[in-house]
Order: C-alpha cells, then structure tokens, then sequence
C-alpha cells in the first residue's frame, strides 16, 4: 500500500524546481504541516511565505506576488481555500488574471470526524463557476506530480483539490498516461460498453474496483479518470457516452454542481443517454474516518458497481 | 493630452544638470496641480452626466490623492508600464473609478474623450469600476477590502526581487471595516514593508451615513498605528500637504506607511454637494451640473489669482 499522499508529491514536484526557479513561492496559512510543506519551508525559507490564519489575506498576497512576476502556490484546507476566500480567488486571481495556483489539501471529506466546518464538498461547485479558474482533483500521487509539472508551465490561474491521506496507486513512475485536459481513459472506447463511469480525485480507485466487478458479472465498463473537472474533457465525456448504454458519475462532492452535473449537461446536449450522479449526499455527512464514510455512502467499488447493475436492468 | 502640457512645463533659465533632474521628475508646482485636480473633477461629472451614474462623493474627495500620486509621486507612466520596476498603485475603493479614469487618461494611458464617452456604455472596456484590462491598471477591484492585501503581496515580491518600486493603494474609509484589510494591515506590519504605503480617503461618510454611524473609526490612527504602521494625517485635498506626507513616508525603512488623508467627500463642487452622504452615487440633474461646474470654476479662479 502507497503510503505517500497526494500533496506530499506536490511538495517534492514544487522542490524539484524550486532550486532552479527563483520565482516559485509557496504560502501557507499556518497550514504548512498539514500540506506537506514543512520540507520546502525549511529548504527555501526565501521563497515561503508564512501569512498566519488568514486565508483571504493568504490568496490576496499571492494575486499581488504574481502581478509582479512570481509563480505563488497557495496551501490551505480546501474547505477554507475555497470558500473563505472565494472572493479572492474570484477578483484577485481569476478576474485579475494572475498567476495564482491555489492548492486545496485536505479535501473532500479528508477530515472526515470533524464535521461541516472542515469539509470541502463544495469546492468543484464554487470554484468551478469563476470564469478563467480551472479545477483539477488528480487520483494519485503520480498523476499529481505530472499535473504539477505541467501546471508549472502555464501562467493561468488554477484550483486543484487533493485529500489528506495517501491513496492507493493508480498508475506507477514509468507508466502515468498523462495529457494536460484530457481525462485518462481505462478500458475500450471503441468497444460496446454497457456502463461508462467517470470519476474524478479519490473516487477514480473505486471507480476502476467497480469495473473489475462489473466485468465479473460479464458486464462491461470503461472507466475515465477525468482529473480535468474544469475544463472538463468534453470530447471524452460524449465518447464515453456514446460507448456505452448507462453513464455513473462518481465524486466526493455534495450533489449539486460537481463534476457529475458538468458530465449530465455534455451527455444532455450531445449524445443522451441515462447519467446517474454518485457523490455526497445533500445533508451533514456522517461522522466517521474517509473510508467508513465512502462506505456507507456506497461511493466504492461495490456501491458503484451495484448503482449500475440496477439501471441497467 | 489633456492639461498634460501645463504641469511638465518647466522655468526657462535651468542648468542642465537641473534639466537632467527634472527630466526624471517634473518640478512640483502645487497650483498647477491643484488647478488640474479641478479641471479633472469636471471630466469625472462629464463622465457621470454622460453614462447616468457613478459615484461622484467619493471621486471629489479622493481626486487630489490621485493627482498627487500620478503627477508628483509615483514612477509609471504610459512608457514605463511594463517595466517591473516601476511603482505599483491599486485603487482599492474602485467605485471611485470615475476619478482614476480620469487621472490615467490625463496621464496619457487612453484619451479622456474616449473615456468620457465611452464610460459605463453597453460593451465598453470602461466599466463602472478597475479592469486590468485596460493599460495603466494593475488590478481589477470594486469589492472592497482587497487592494491593500493585494499590494501586501505586490510589496513583498518588489521587496524580494529587490526593485526600486513603491507600492501604493487608496481605501476608502468605510472600507476599512472589511475585515480583509486588517489581514492586510497585520501581514505589512510583520514584514516591516517599508516599501508600502497605503491611503485612506477619510471623508467620513459612506452610502448610509457618516462613518461614526455606521462602523465608528475614530481610533484608527491609533489602530492601525498598534499594526506596526508608520501613521500620518494629512488635509487630503491639498496637494502640498498630501506630498510631504508622501515624502516623509519614504523616510521611514522600517515600517508601512499608512497616511489618513482627511478630505471632504464631494470636495471642490460646492456646497450643492460637498459633505453629503447622498451624493455618494448620486447623478447631478442639470441644474446642479450646472452649480457644480460654477463652483469648481470659481475654486480654479480663486487658484489662478492667489
């Protein structure tokens, strides 16, 4: 079992260039601990900025370090990243268009005992809705460190959500298909599929489990790992459903606004098809550890492979 | 470009080591500034007049910070706008964008015809408050509260990246009840950015009354000062006053500054609309344009005959 979480790879993907790249910042809310950044505080204090508990301060301060030229990543829980300081990131970094990377840790249901407060099940929704803010939520720990290469590389502003604890690979160092907006596809497009499932961050694992059991059942499934939520991979969306004769989305996300409502508009306006959502549900989420929660929402591999053989039949 | 001449022109009789000095700077001449400051409230009521709103109080009131800035103080220009080392401003009470139109078309950054015409119009790049979009601004504002954060971030990577640059924002007074801008206070005093300096427009209304109604600052000297800022008052419409606060501000290396320029909302148009919470959007019928533009008349004349 990995036991590297997602943001620890972004730390040391941030580290590997940052010795080259004077420009590249990283800035914390007094939240360098819990995203894995206490390592490149330490090796290159000059380009990090500590801001205290103040996460609309921490996403202005960035905005205004990107205007004058530096590539700031900001790292807060996404709970507060993306909500407490959704003004900022709205007029400060999408709207001003500045080169801010926000970088919400601990997402989704992460901190699964501590309630509402600390549970970002609104971020994809929110963030999604900016105009000129992209949103990616990548499945492991290699794809995010591809993610983060390529984000390097751009000078757009973006939100990518990643969880608190390591999650089990999905690919491995010499075999991460990646392209920049372009969901990973696993299984046959070509083929007749009778389900195609699309899921996005922690919720890709289960997702590919429910495949497996699916094609147990003589049923077949691709499934698209679509990390890509804004701008969502619209051509691999319609192919998916086109494929195949039922469309599952999968998200640890509230219902409303996430990836799956983005998925249903495409499957609606181009190529119709029956979508089911799979995500949180609308109400407080039950108290309990990420996978217990999963569990008894059916967000994993036998929930999701259930919710299919049922609309299929 | 309008009244541009008037303010770079120069006293005859100069050495050239004084001419190589005022090529970088023009020589500060206050009633020429003062009379320009007028001359360019009328573009802003020209402007309001045309479009049907904007908000006049709070253009009146900050328009000789403006010009002090952009005339006087601070190193951009149409020429050096992408250069990174020149000096950052932030307008961060952004509805009084009427007035720093009218400043950055003055300054050369887009014809002020334009602006006035084209202000608030459907499908204009002149919207009703700051878009980077249009040369001569850095930052889109209009949501109160962000510009001195902001400028924390702008001040830090100067700071870093060791330029020469000085960082500048105006808030407006009632704005400094955003809890953003103590973020924004707090984070400047802890990283003594000397490079700093923020303006507060301290005319003591805002849309439903006077300030002290609505959220009282009477202790803000005092407040932001216990921030670990460099505090200055000055008489916010005089532009002699508003220099030297400026100036002094750049002797302090160890702090922000922060300069509480008192003013007067809807300064220069007369009694009609000087000090009068409504006027805070108001739009002038023609009658009072009328009265407005007798009363900034009649301040210029005074000026001229000092």
């Amino acid at each position: 079992m990995n036991k590297i979480p997602n943001r620890q790879a972004i730390c040391e993907t941030l580290m590997a260039h940052a010795k080259e790249d004077k420009h590249i910042y990283a800035l914390c809310s007094d939240s360098r601990g819990s995203a894995s950044m206490t390592p490149f505080f330490n090796a290159f204090p000059e380009q990090s900025v500590e801001v205290g508990i103040a996460e609309q301060n921490l996403v202005s301060i960035a905005a205004g370090m990107a205007h004058c030229g530096e590539k700031p990543y900001c790292f807060s829980p996404a709970c507060f990243i993306s909500t407490r300081s959704y003004e900022q990131a709205k007029v400060d970094v999408a709207y001003s268009n500045t080169n801010v990377k926000l970088i919400g840790i601990s997402g989704g249901i992460s901190y699964g005992e501590l309630g509402m407060s600390h549970h970002s099940a609104q971020d994809i929704a929110a963030m999604s809705a900016i105009p000129n803010m992209r949103v990616y939520l990548p499945s492991d720990r290699f794809q995010t460190a591809k993610l983060i290469e390529s984000l390097l590389q751009d000078e757009k502003p973006a939100y990518v959500r990643v969880g608190r604890n390591p999650v089990e690979d999905i690919y491995s160092e010499g075999d991460c298909p990646f392209e920049m907006d372009k969901a990973t596809v696993h299984g046959n497009l070509e083929a007749e599929n009778d389900v195609a499932i699309i899921a996005c961050g922690e919720m890709v694992r289960p997702a590919l489990e429910a495949a497996r059991i699916l094609g147990e059942k003589g049923i077949r499934a691709v499934v698209a790992d679509m990390y890509c939520v804004k701008p969502l991979d619209k051509d691999t969306v319609v192919k998916m459903a086109k494929s195949a004769k039922l469309v599952i989305t999968v998200e640890e996300h509230a219902p409303y606004g996430g990836m799956g409502s983005s998925v249903a508009v495409e499957v609606a306006a181009n190529c119709p098809k029956k979508v089911i959502t799979m995500a949180l549900p609308d109400d407080h989420v039950i108290t309990g550890k990420s996978g217990a929660v999963f569990d008894y929402y059916g967000l994993n591999g036998e929930g999701i492979a259930k919710k299919a053989v049922e609309n299929l039949a | 470009m309008f009244l541009r001449a008037q303010c770079m022109e120069k006293p005859d009789a100069e050495t050239e080591t004084d001419m190589e000095v005022k090529m970088s700077k023009p020589e500060f001449d206050v009633k020429a500034l003062t009379i320009k400051s007028l001359e360019l409230r009328k573009v802003v009521l020209d402007m309001i007049m045309k479009s049907g709103g904007g908000h006049i109080g709070g253009d009146f009131s900050v328009m000789d910070a403006l010009v002090t800035l952009y005339f006087d103080q601070m190193n951009v220009s149409p020429e050096n706008m992408d250069d990174p080392d020149r000096d950052y401003f932030i307008m961060s009470k952004g509805h009084s964008v009427e007035s720093y139109y009218a400043v950055l078309a003055a300054k050369g950054f887009f014809e002020t015809e334009k602006v006035v015409n084209e202000f608030s119009q459907f499908g204009s790049k002149f919207i009703g408050h700051p878009n980077n979009e249009l040369p001569g601004i850095e930052m889109n504002s209009g949501s109160l509260g962000h510009g001195l954060p902001v400028s924390v971030g702008m001040a830090l990577a100067c700071r870093k990246e060791n330029r020469p640059s000085r960082i500048y924002t105006i808030m407006g007074d009632g704005e400094v009840a955003e809890g953003s801008v103590w973020e924004g206070f707090m984070a400047a005093g802890h990283y003594q950015l000397s490079n700093l300096c923020a303006v507060v427009d301290r005319n003591r209304l805002q849309i439903s009354g006077t300030t002290e109604q609505v959220m009282t600052h009477e202790n803000l000297h005092a407040q932001i000062e216990s921030f670990g800022w460099n505090v200055t008052e000055a008489n916010g419409n005089d532009i002699a006053e508003m220099r030297e606060a400026f100036e002094q501000a750049k002797t302090v290396t160890d702090r922000p500054t922060c300069i509480i320029a008192n003013t007067v909302k809807g300064y220069g148009g007369g009694e009609i609309m000087e000090n009068k919470a409504a006027w805070h959007h108001h739009v002038p019928t023609q009658e009072e344009y009328k009265e407005i533009v007798k009363a900034l008349e009649a301040k210029k004349e005074g000026i001229l005959h000092e």
